[in-house]
């Protein structure tokens, strides 16, 4: 496939991406108003939102990192998609994956929060710093389990590429990586809690302790990037889950159907447990999380 | 107290092209619009477009200044849920579209709403709670509360009684997104354009000043 294809078949799946991420947000404020006994508003809700925050007017001025924050942070989440292959065998749909590029996500999974540390500190609002310390610290600890899950699934493989990891997998639901490395899945899959940031994680936004946390100067526009990022970032680390541990997708419908799954389990999780305060969250996490990643990673080496 | 002078805007929530700007219209005002006299055919059809967006995702300020505010909480939750109208709660008011006045408002208050108004971005809608909001009522000669909020801040829509239960505000909030719909609710020109009347009005009652004039 010619190079100028795949640009425009990716700048494609970016925009589905962005969607898709919109409709499931959606789908969660329905699913938390359900389980509140509320009707709930409706799924194409998100896309209101967007569509009113892009027709709003700033009045803002601040320093030039304020408004490059949102572009640093939707960029992670565009540059995170670009780089994992989301169907099987589909060159238009496997994006730019190349050897080595699990190292590269890693970096691209947290370049969006830090880019937002910036913008926020420029912001001057209180709030702003604190939702970024809290994040940050929470971001450390849950990046401990996430990356020794990737390094045993790296390990596993004797590869750094994706596409390695996915192709050992094919071949039926016991090749999975959940069911043949569980330990390194556990590990990810809590540490995947904490970079959803649904309760009990959500101690960034803290609803009712610092109301929004780190965006609570941005408005138009610039919220409109962040909620577009917010979209694309989801889907892609579900696809990247999907790759990791569920044996990727063959078709588009499967694709579907397994990140939904994985990104459900979060969302059932926050609906159903209350905060954790920074400290205890980073305890939690450098706790039996961290030594089921110590021991997937002696799984694969004993193995 | 003066009367409330007339507002002469058109119908569209768009700010009136051909107008000229006030000193401190600069922004939020024209910002990105280019003047025109006469509003284009298109434009006027993405001035609807805009309108239904900004009617179906109304954000509301969480915060409450006098005993209405405890009619915002069953709002919320599962008896009566506004969140199915599309509107949701926001902390902080750069993010917020409509502003509550729940009830009597202290002139210390008056001061911190204000600063809030000001700072919202700029298609904003303020509605009046409670009947203290439009003659003071049961506080109409209390010494540190004012009586009138139109002589403040441009309301867009009151909800009367003492309290309006919720479902009166649910159906003030119905009227509300259908004036933002029909392009009828732009007090916040109604602000901009009347600037130096609304801040004389508020420099009478706020004894102690200690803010600049416009609160970006």
């Amino acid at each position: 496939m010619p190079l100028g294809v795949k640009i425009a078949w990716s700048l494609v799946g970016v925009l589905v991406a962005i969607a898709y991420g919109l409709v499931i947000a959606g789908i969660i404020r329905k699913v938390m108003a359900r389980i509140q006994g509320r009707i709930g508003p409706p799924v194409w809700q998100q896309f209101i939102d967007l569509g009113k925050v892009i027709f709003q007017r700033t009045a803002t001025r601040h320093g030039w990192m304020f408004y490059l924050a949102p572009i640093f942070r939707a960029g992670g989440g565009i540059g995170l998609y670009l780089l994992v292959p989301v169907v099987i065998g589909v060159p238009a749909l496997s994006n730019f994956s190349f050897d080595g590029d699990l190292l590269l996500v890693m970096y691209f999974i947290f370049f969006g929060s830090l880019g937002m540390a910036l913008g926020a500190a420029d912001s001057g609002h209180p709030h702003s710093p604190i939702g970024i310390s809290r994040g940050l610290s929470q971001m450390t600890a849950y990046e401990l389990p996430f990356a020794l899950a990737m390094v045993a699934m790296a390990a596993e493989v004797h590869s750094f590429s994706i596409h390695d990891i996915i192709m050992v997998q094919q071949g039926g639901i016991l090749h999975w990586n959940i069911l043949t490395n569980p330990l390194a899945a556990i590990a990810a899959f809590i540490a995947f809690l904490g970079m959803n940031m649904y309760a009990p994680f959500n101690i960034v936004g803290a609803p009712q302790e610092i109301p929004v946390g780190p965006p609570t100067e941005y408005n138009s526009v610039f919220l409109s990037l962040m909620m577009s990022g917010r979209a694309i970032l989801a889907v892609a680390k579900i696809v990247l889950y999907m790759d990791l541990f569920l044996g990727g997708a063959h078709s588009i419908l499967e694709a579907f159907v397994k990140t939904f799954i994985i990104y459900f389990w979060s969302v059932f999780v926050g609906a159903v447990f209350p905060r954790f305060r920074t400290e205890q969250a980073v305890r939690f996490f450098l706790g039996w999380p961290t030594v089921a990643g110590i021991a997937g990673v002696l799984l694969v080496l004993i193995r | 107290m003066d009367t409330k002078p007339q507002s002469t805007l058109p119908v569209l929530v768009e700010p009136p092209r051909g107008a000229e700007p006030h000193a401190p219209l600069g922004r939020g005002y024209f910002l990105g619009e280019t003047r025109r006299q006469q509003p284009l055919p298109m434009r006027e059809s993405l001035a609807k477009i805009k309108n239904w967006f900004r009617a179906n995702s109304l954000w509301v300020m969480a915060y409450g200044t006098g005993c209405g505010g405890i009619e915002l909480r069953p709002l919320t939750t599962a008896r009566f849920d506004f969140e199915r109208f599309g509107m949701a709660m926001r902390p902080t008011a750069r993010q917020s579209n409509v502003l509550i006045i729940s009830g009597y408002l202290a002139v210390k208050s008056l001061k911190r709403v204000i600063r809030a108004y000001e700072q919202m971005p700029s298609p904003k809608w303020v509605v009046g709670l409670g009947s203290c909001t439009i003659n003071g009522g049961m506080y109409w000669d209390s010494y540190n509360t004012i009586n009138r909020l139109d002589l403040y801040l441009p309301v867009d829509i009151y909800i009367a009684g003492c309290m309006p239960r919720p479902e009166a505000l649910l159906a003030g909030f119905g009227e509300l997104m259908a004036m933002i719909k029909r392009g009828e609710a732009n007090g916040w020109n109604h602000y901009l354009e009347n600037f130096d009347w609304y801040k004389e009005n508020q420099k009478k009652v706020i004894n102690d000043w200690n803010m600049p004039d416009y609160n970006w």
